[in-house]
């Protein structure tokens, strides 16, 4: 009986919800930058859920694509993002994203 | 059996981003973050997305996990983060409110569309193996965008020299007086 039932894309779409929820407050709590960078990294893979689910539901492979390419900016964007901490971390030792408010108006 | 897959691969999911938001030390958190990667994995193997399962865990859980623990390493700021010590009282509610309000209006949308994701029209599947459909997609539809990636991956890696360079000679001494 439960074996008959199959996961449909809703499923993956709720799922990706719940993941993207989680990454947002695991950005909005932590203030070590390096796990708020690993928080965005949820989010990204949960958009990354829907975007395949309903690819394969609509039978098109335009958002695999998507996927695709979202994998390469979120790459380049943690290269990026962990050349600017190491920079930083390297002047402040231990800093964390409440201490890096100089530019605050 | 897809049952079995999907809750086992929801649980990885969920468990691994679980323990990257409430894991103190980082390197745990970047482990958690593994774990999440490999659930997608599974979820991409049964959604028969097979390249992007691949380069899900060779890229994400390969590289940028890896590149994180490096990090960590060289930073040396394995020393746990005190979660005690909050800046803003009023800061964690406020993300308990807008993490369980974003999950709560996307769900709502979710379910709002059930009705149309159930019976739009899918397109007949060519048969085709799904690397060779993507790669189709790719160097045909999308050939513009990937020349730009190349582009900007170029422009990330002179990027990220230039900002982590041992500054040394003149302009160094200058910058880091």
């Amino acid at each position: 009986m439960l074996a008959a039932i199959e996961p449909t894309t809703t499923w993956y779409l709720l799922l990706g919800a719940v993941l993207f929820g989680l990454g947002s407050v695991g950005l909005l709590v932590r203030r070590n930058p390096l796990v708020m960078f690993m928080s965005i990294e949820l989010m990204l893979n949960a958009v990354n859920i829907s975007f395949v689910a309903l690819a394969v539901r609509f039978g098109d492979i335009s958002g695999q694509t998507a996927v695709f390419f979202v994998m390469v900016v979120a790459a380049a964007e943690v290269v990026v993002g962990l050349g600017i901490i190491v920079s930083i971390m390297r002047r402040r030792p231990g800093a964390t994203a409440d201490d890096l408010a100089e530019l605050k108006g | 059996m897809e049952l079995l897959v999907f809750v086992a691969a929801s649980a990885m999911v969920l468990g691994g981003a679980l323990g990257v938001i409430l894991m103190r030390n980082p390197v745990h958190s970047a482990l958690g973050l593994v774990l999440t990667l490999f659930g997608v994995a599974v979820h991409f193997v049964a959604l028969e997305a097979h390249f992007l399962a691949a380069v899900q865990v060779i890229v994400y859980a390969g590289a940028i996990v890896v590149l994180f623990l490096f990090v960590i390493m060289l930073l040396g700021v394995d020393s746990a983060e005190d979660l005690k010590v909050d800046g803003l009282t009023i800061q964690r509610p406020l993300a308990a409110i807008i993490g369980i309000g974003t999950v709560a209006i996307v769900s709502v949308a979710v379910l709002r569309t059930r009705s149309t994701i159930a019976a739009g029209p899918a397109l007949e599947a060519s048969g085709d193996s799904n690397i060779r459909l993507l790669s189709r997609n790719l160097f045909s539809d999308q050939v513009l965008a990937f020349e730009i990636t190349s582009v900007l991956l170029i422009v990330a890696v002179a990027g990220t020299v230039l900002l982590t360079r041992k500054q040394s000679g003149p302009t160094g001494a200058r910058k880091g007086s």
